[in-house]
């Protein structure tokens, strides 16, 4: 069998792309992932390695292992179903940036040198901003090029870093390297921005909810996965990490409880899912490395299914506020019936795949005895039911009915979104398929008692909660799957209190971009002055400039010599 | 050829200096292009036959009518002038292919055959300044591209091309005085004008404090003459208001010979560690190519018409050369040599990307562009891959010459300067992106448009050098080793 890395054949495949037209390049964008898959599945990737040798430098640019591998196969599965998803969008070089893109993300997990990784970390930026901006609205086109900017900083710190590496150790390999060192920090917030860390994830809910209905379902499947998937290479084990990603999973929560944008609330909880993955990472044992991968893959699928879902609205209703749908159960019934599948997943409930990764991570923050932590990612699983499980199926398609009346989702949509379905549900009804792809062997089984009853009672009180609050009307639609979670996980006392902080972060943060903007724009104001078009200094008919700078040329030059000498 | 091989150096500047008044007697277009190209091709070929020979059996110094050489003029040809004169020679060969087309777009019959006259003499000043070993000589070749060069620019179609053209005139004499004004100094105090010679006498004399101030002329002078900031105001609307052609020539040559004859002199002939070591001028050198890479870049981005945003994004790259330099270390003065033949090709790449631009539109505004990348999708891309070129995105030449100037910073520990040549990339990737937003965000829906791309014949040498900018981005074995070795031959007249 010839040897061809699966980033060669999305890279081909694109190029494809930009030749054909209408159904014969949706069929193509759907089977270059499927051959580029039925590669990896025949041949024996982890005996393969290729290197090639730039300018003296070797790179290993296609060397798979077990650890690479799950994320190269759950990235063909989101491949595939994005693209039967996009059946309708026939845009050629959206096309293939989306193959780039993905492309560009399988050769990011399969290469084992910090020079190819950073080469396809600005491949995935720039074809992953085209799906941003190519929606066409000028908000989309700022938010695109905001997001750009923020990856390529972090492509230019992964950069720096392995410059940095490569001079302290001689080597370009990409392996477990640790905090250790200016240039492992250097490389920790490259992956962090693209991992989305606290304060540095602004870019994520900024850009995804912009972009097409399609080109969402692929932008939540690929950059950040690929930043886990490196973070648990280089870094697993590192204990900031652990309190990095519990903080992850929490404060999202608040702004997903807020936010109308149905696609930004599952932006938010985007961050929230990865917290988990992030934490996994940082208690670094066998089964929180197994947990972690886990979760990407189901996270990859259910994620797919809920952006998909919405997707699947936005292009029928046009409108994706919570505030404006409700009711579309009754023209979207497979729609909202496959919604809550996914709603279900990323709940994890017993029979669903969430179910299945969600407590591996949790087993193993109790085996080595993070009680707090713990409690924190236990308070996250509410919260992940109340903004995800419940507000998007609840608001879409159920809720006050807003009267709009609609077409079923397209074939295509349906399709693709069966699929994400269909494994969520087979993952979490028989998890050894996924088990026995993991990095560690394994001998877990989710499926014990204490589990199972505690993620039911979870569940079940949330939905108590709901049912009761909504009946006594006590708080208003918006405000009563904030209350659910909290009132379960902590006393109602504390509800106030996380409103006020939430509130305050909201206001100091609202400041501090205020202040930052006018800095920006007072900047930008002297930078005009000395530069612009009338500025002395960029003056082009006159050469005063040029005489100054020979007289001052000659003053330091001289004078200082005449001192020196 | 056989017969030849001893005489190569000679023929580089004889054949041109020789074409150029068969130019102005055969008056017509299209002969004298044709005399152009085929003295092109020659000096070419030629070019690419000295680098070998060099490569294989070492420095080649020719004695000119065989007069030895502290009293007779010699050119000497190493690995750095050889791969200098490579560069010069294959620019161009492209500058001219694409003047056939370009040059009638914008000048009345009768003018082009003196365009051509002008052009080769320009290029034989430039070959001379690169292969000549005798610091008169250089002088005497730089006044004869300078001159010129000054009819050139005058050929542009704008009217300010007339007082672009003056200004470069007396800022050029400027420089030319200096420069003359140093090596004068260097000849009272040793009474040769030899660089082999020169390199040998000077280390005496060192204590004097005239080398110092001839060391500052000369400084000056060539500075000057490569347009480093803050000596630059000669360039801007040089290159804006000459005809396309001929900025894409320039752009790849003009500024390139200069900064090789000033690394030549203060590395070369100036002792071992004078500039790096007895001077301050390293430092000013240092400091202006960063003040260089930032300012201009940044002057770039306030500009509304391609020509002159890309005049003065030369300005900010040879900043970047600049840095290079004034690192003082061979890692450096590589990477300095890798940046002038990468940003040769993409410099001259945009360039006459933008010709086609204005062959095809008229004009070469940023407002002319709207909808370029619908209209004229091969033009644009040439813009734009040139662009990317010049950010220096991995897949592109300007890629590894940013990889090369970082290392050799981080070589000397130089932290601040690796982030900050970095940073350069961002203000480069600002007014590239402004290009990029109007030719293919900026879109208006109410208008139809039609497919009005260039002709094939300019954007056939457009594209060569284009796909050369990503050639040469992938494998850059070929000018990664050269410019080491360029480098290495700076540093000693060895080898």
């Amino acid at each position: 069998m010839i040897e061809l890395p699966s980033f060669a054949i999305f890279f081909i495949g694109a190029v494809g792309a930009l030749l054909l037209r209408g159904r014969i390049l949706s069929s193509w964008t759907i089977a270059v992932p499927v051959v580029s898959g039925l590669f990896l599945v025949l041949s024996d990737p982890t005996e393969q390695a290729i290197n090639v040798s730039v300018a003296g430098i070797e790179l290993a640019i296609f060397q798979p292992d077990r650890l690479s591998l799950v994320f190269g196969y759950v990235f063909h599965i989101a491949a595939i179903f994005g693209g039967i998803f996009s059946w309708r969008m026939t845009n050629p070089i959206s096309k293939a940036s989306i193959l780039v893109y993905a492309g560009s993300a399988l050769g990011a997990v399969f290469c084992r040198d910090l020079i190819s990784l950073f080469l396809f970390w600005e491949l995935m930026a720039f074809s992953s901003a085209y799906l941003v901006i190519c929606s066409g609205t000028s908000k989309a086109a700022r938010a695109g090029v905001r997001y750009l900017t923020i990856q390529i900083v972090s492509g230019l710190l992964l950069l720096a870093g392995a410059v940095l590496h490569y001079a302290q150790t001689g080597s370009i390999e990409f392996t477990h390297m640790g905090l250790t060192g200016t240039a492992a920090l250097l490389i920790f917030i490259a992956f962090g921005i693209k991992c989305a860390f606290p304060l540095l994830h602004n870019w994520l809910t900024d850009a995804y909810p912009e972009s097409t209905p399609d080109g969402t379902v692929f932008l939540s499947a690929f950059t950040t996965k690929v930043a886990v998937y490196a973070l648990a290479r280089g870094f697993a084990g590192t204990e900031s990490l652990i309190y990095i990603g519990a903080i992850m999973t929490c404060f999202p929560i608040f702004y997903a409880v807020i936010e109308n944008d149905l696609r930004r609330v599952l932006a938010y909880s985007m961050i929230n899912q990865i917290g988990f993955m992030v934490c996994g990472i940082g208690i670094g044992t066998e089964l929180a490395i197994n947990g972690a991968t886990a979760h990407a893959f189901n996270d990859v699928i259910f994620k797919g299914l809920l952006m998909m879902s919405m997707g699947a609205v936005l292009y029928r209703t046009g409108k994706i506020n919570g505030s404006d749908l409700g009711g579309l159960y009754k023209s979207m019934p497979k729609t909202a019936a496959l919604c809550i599948v996914g709603a279900a997943s990323i709940s994890a409930f017993p029979l669903f795949s969430g179910f299945v990764s969600k407590s591996m991570v949790m087993s193993a923050a109790l085996e080595e005895g993070y009680m707090i932590i713990w409690i924190a990612l236990l308070f996250a699983s509410a919260g992940v039911f109340h903004h995800a499980g419940i507000k998007i199926p609840f608001f879409a398609f159920f809720a006050h009915d807003s009267g709009i009346r609609v077409k079923e989702a397209p074939t295509s949509m349906l399709i693709a979104m069966g699929i994400a379905a269909f494994l969520c549900i087979g993952i979490g009804s028989f998890p050894q398929f996924l088990y026995g792809l993991l990095p560690y062997e394994t001998s877990y089984t989710a499926y014990d008692t204490t589990h199972v009853l505690a993620q039911i009672q979870l569940l079940l009180f949330s939905a108590l909660a709901f049912v009761w609050l909504k009946l006594s009307g006590i708080y208003p639609p918006e405000l009563r799957s904030v209350n659910i979670d909290v009132e379960w996980v902590y006393r109602k006392g504390l509800l106030a209190a996380y409103n006020t902080s939430a509130y305050i972060v909201q206001t100091l943060v609202l400041y501090a971009y205020s202040l930052l903007t006018g800095l920006v724009k007072r900047s930008y104001r002297g930078i005009t002055r000395v530069t612009g078009m009338s500025s002395r200094l960029a003056n082009e008919r006159t050469v005063d400039l040029m005489i100054v700078s020979i007289v001052v040329f000659f003053a330091v030059f001289l004078v200082y010599h005449l001192i020196n000498l | 050829m056989n017969a030849l091989t001893p005489h190569l150096s000679a023929l580089q500047i004889i054949l041109p200096l020789l074409a150029a008044p068969l130019c102005t007697i055969f008056r017509l277009p299209r002969v004298t292009w044709g005399i152009a190209m085929v003295v092109g091709v020659l000096c070419s070929f030629n070019a690419i036959a000295i680098l070998e020979q060099v490569q294989s059996s070492g420095t080649i110094i020719y004695a000119l009518g065989g007069w030895a050489a502290p009293w007779g003029i010699e050119y000497r040809i190493d690995d750095a002038n050889a791969f200098v004169l490579v560069i010069i020679s294959v620019i161009n060969v492209f500058g001219i292919l694409y003047a056939r087309t370009s040059i009638p777009a914008e000048l009345s019959e009768d003018r082009i055959s003196w365009l051509y006259t002008a052009w080769l003499l320009c290029f034989t000043g430039l070959c001379g300044i690169t292969i000549s070993g005798d610091v008169f000589n250089v002088f005497v070749f730089l006044e004869i591209s300078s001159l010129s060069t000054y009819v050139l620019v005058s050929f542009g179609t704008d009217k300010r091309a007339l007082t672009a053209a003056l200004r470069y005139l007396i800022v050029g004499t400027v420089a030319a005085t200096f420069y003359v004004i140093g090596i004068g100094l260097l000849y009272a105090l040793t009474g040769t004008l030899n660089m082999a010679d020169l390199a040998q006498r000077l280390p005496e004399v060192t204590a004097h404090r005239t080398v110092l101030v001839a060391f500052g002329f000369i400084t000056v002078g060539l500075s000057i003459k490569m347009a480093l900031f803050p000596f630059h105001t000669w360039l801007p609307n040089a290159y804006a208001f000459a005809p396309n052609a001929v900025t894409a020539f320039l752009a790849g040559t003009a500024t390139k010979a200069a900064i090789y004859v000033f690394m030549r002199l203060v590395l070369t002939i100036f002792p071992a560690g004078f500039f790096a070591n007895s001077t301050i001028a390293y430092l000013i050198i240092l400091a202006v190519g960063i003040l260089g890479a930032f300012v201009a870049s940044t002057i770039a981005f306030f500009r509304q018409d391609l020509k002159q945003m890309f005049a003065w994004s030369s300005i900010g790259q040879i900043g970047y050369m600049a840095i290079g330099l004034g690192l003082a270390t061979s890692a450096g003065v590589a990477a300095s040599f890798l940046h002038l033949f990468n940003h040769a090709l993409m410099k001259t790449a945009v360039f006459m990307a933008i010709g086609c631009l204005f062959v095809a539109t008229g004009s070469t505004t940023l407002n002319s562009l709207k909808n370029a990348g619908k209209r004229m999708p091969w033009t644009s891309a040439a813009i734009l891959i040139g662009g990317l070129s010049l950010i220096g995105i991995p897949f592109t030449t300007g890629f590894v010459s940013k990889w090369y100037l970082v290392t050799a910073a981080l070589e000397l520990d130089m932290w601040w300067l690796a982030a900050l040549v970095l940073a350069g990339s961002l203000v480069t990737a600002a007014y590239v992106w402004k290009f990029v937003e109007t030719a293919y965000f900026r879109t208006d829906s109410n208008t139809t448009y039609t497919r009005s791309e260039a002709p094939l014949s300019l954007l056939i040498p457009t594209w060569i050098l284009v796909i050369a900018n990503i050639y040469f981005g992938i494998n850059a074995q070929f000018t990664g080793t050269q410019a080491l070795r360029a480098a290495n031959a700076i540093f000693g007249f060895s080898s």
